[in-house]
């Protein structure tokens, strides 16, 4: 069986359709699959509801599909700076569903390995939990919340060989393994594409079980959001976060 | 004196300890990073999935998929690990971080705090913050102790929660609280130079006790 098309286009063919669920990978822009949001857009799907940490900014990411009005909803922890998103929302054509990013996460990953629903601390005593079940064990109450299966997860991969098996590069990799498990269908681009046995077997993320078709995108785009520098001659450099130069 | 921001993060920073694993917020909780002692051994966590997390790189080696989760481009120690999202919130709601420090609107008598939303203002969505105060062992707020002439520290928050009885420090620029969980309420136990007991009483909506051992 081949899971591998020549472009993303031909990757999402006869898969998209509108009103669809489609998780998208990334944290802002790290690690988005951009290609394949291009490839979304110019199929022209409508009232799509997407889960994605963020919402993407003006014509990047996520954003691409909001410019192009084919989102319904979003389920998301935090959407940033979008004026497209804003301007939408505030016009009450698009919805959008918070869910603190760790929920947001663990959903995902119920969903992948066919958990309905878990308990969680998170958001007990807040809005969040509003409507939904609060259950007590061992003295400590926690809120439930469903696992989410999507029809279709996109994802971004640093390396893939023919058979699905991912390989991410440093923090690229966030949403995109979990959502890999989430997808009824899994379409993953690759910025490098190889021979089964090119990759180690001990280095492989994500298995090529959840990924359905596979795209090498040679002409990956990536973003910087938050370009933070120090200077050469500042030194000794704290560890952590670090001072802005 | 009140304390400045730069002063807030170093008493923040006097609560970390050797081997600690630790979550730095946006805004003042971040320049914490530049008061850990030489020679302590602290790993910070960053919830978009890396632990190590180093300082900003020079100019020209940016690295775009090297963020941290305020999407800023940082760096790797030889200590550094990537996991994915799910495994990251594990960390954090699994108690295995020591420490978050964080900014606050309101923080409240009772452990409360409310970092997020603003009725009738654009909500950008809490982020990690409510998985942050829900799940890691020791949750310290830093944040101005009044706004726009009013205490942020209250007897019960009056925005939307981001936690419900969570918080175990408050770091104000005029001083230092515990708060115990279990109902024992809010205990002043260092003053800022200068800042008297009076001052902060008047400036203060919460109830408090004042340690005996209290720091002036």
């Amino acid at each position: 069986m081949n899971k591998v098309y020549a472009d993303a286009r031909s990757a999402l063919a006869g898969l998209l359709k509108d009103g669809m669920i489609i998780m998208a990978g990334g944290f802002g822009l790290c690690g988005i699959p951009e290609q394949l949001i291009l490839a979304i857009r110019d199929a022209g799907v409508k009232n799509l509801t997407v889960v994605s940490n963020n919402a993407g900014v003006d014509g990047k990411g996520l954003g691409i599909l909001l410019d192009s009005r084919q989102v319904k909803k979003m389920i998301s922890s935090y959407v940033g700076e979008n004026k497209t998103f804003v301007n939408q929302f505030l016009a009450g054509e698009l919805e959008i569903e918070f869910n603190p990013q760790g929920t947001l996460a663990e959903r995902i990953r119920a969903g992948g390995a066919g958990i309905p629903a878990f308990f969680t601390k998170t958001g007990f005593g807040t809005q969040i939990a509003e409507g939904k079940d609060v259950r007590e064990f061992d003295g400590v109450r926690y809120v439930m919340e469903r696992g989410i299966v999507a029809d279709l997860s996109i994802i971004h991969a640093y390396m893939g060989d023919s058979e699905g098996n991912l390989v991410y590069r440093k923090t690229a990799r966030n949403f995109n393994p979990p959502m890999a498990t989430a997808g009824k269908v899994t379409v993953a681009e690759v910025e490098h594409l190889v021979k089964p046995g090119d990759i180690n077997p001990d280095h492989i993320i994500t298995p090529g079980i959840y990924v359905q078709r596979i795209v090498h995108v040679s002409n990956a785009i990536k973003h910087i959001e938050q370009r933070t520098v120090r200077k050469r001659e500042k030194s000794p450099a704290a560890i952590g976060t670090g001072v802005q130069a | 004196m009140p304390w400045t921001r730069e002063q807030m993060a170093a008493r923040a920073a006097k609560e970390l300890k050797d081997g600690f694993y630790v979550n730095l917020g946006i805004g003042i909780p971040t320049l914490v990073s530049n008061y850990i002692p030489p020679g302590m051994s602290v790993q910070l966590q960053s919830e978009n999935g890396m632990l190590g997390t180093g300082p900003f790189p020079f100019e020209g080696e940016e690295d775009s998929d090297l963020i941290n989760a305020g999407k800023q481009t940082v760096t790797e120690l030889p200590t550094t690990s990537y996991f994915n999202s799910a495994d990251s919130f594990a960390m954090i709601r699994g108690g295995h971080i020591d420490i978050a420090i964080l900014g606050a609107m309101q923080g409240a008598e009772n452990g409360d705090i409310a970092n997020w939303m603003i009725p009738g203002k654009l909500v950008k969505g809490m982020g990690g913050a409510m998985d942050l105060v829900g799940g890691v062992k020791k949750v310290v707020v830093v944040m101005e102790h009044s706004a726009k002439g009013e205490s942020k520290l209250m007897r019960r928050c009056r925005l939307p929660l981001t936690g419900a009885g969570v918080v175990d420090m408050v770091i104000t620029d005029l001083g230092v609280f515990t708060l115990d969980k279990a109902g024992g309420g809010l205990t002043l136990i260092e003053l800022a130079p200068d800042v008297t007991l009076d001052d902060i009483k008047s400036k203060t909506e919460a109830n408090f006790k004042v340690a005996n051992t209290l720091k002036q």
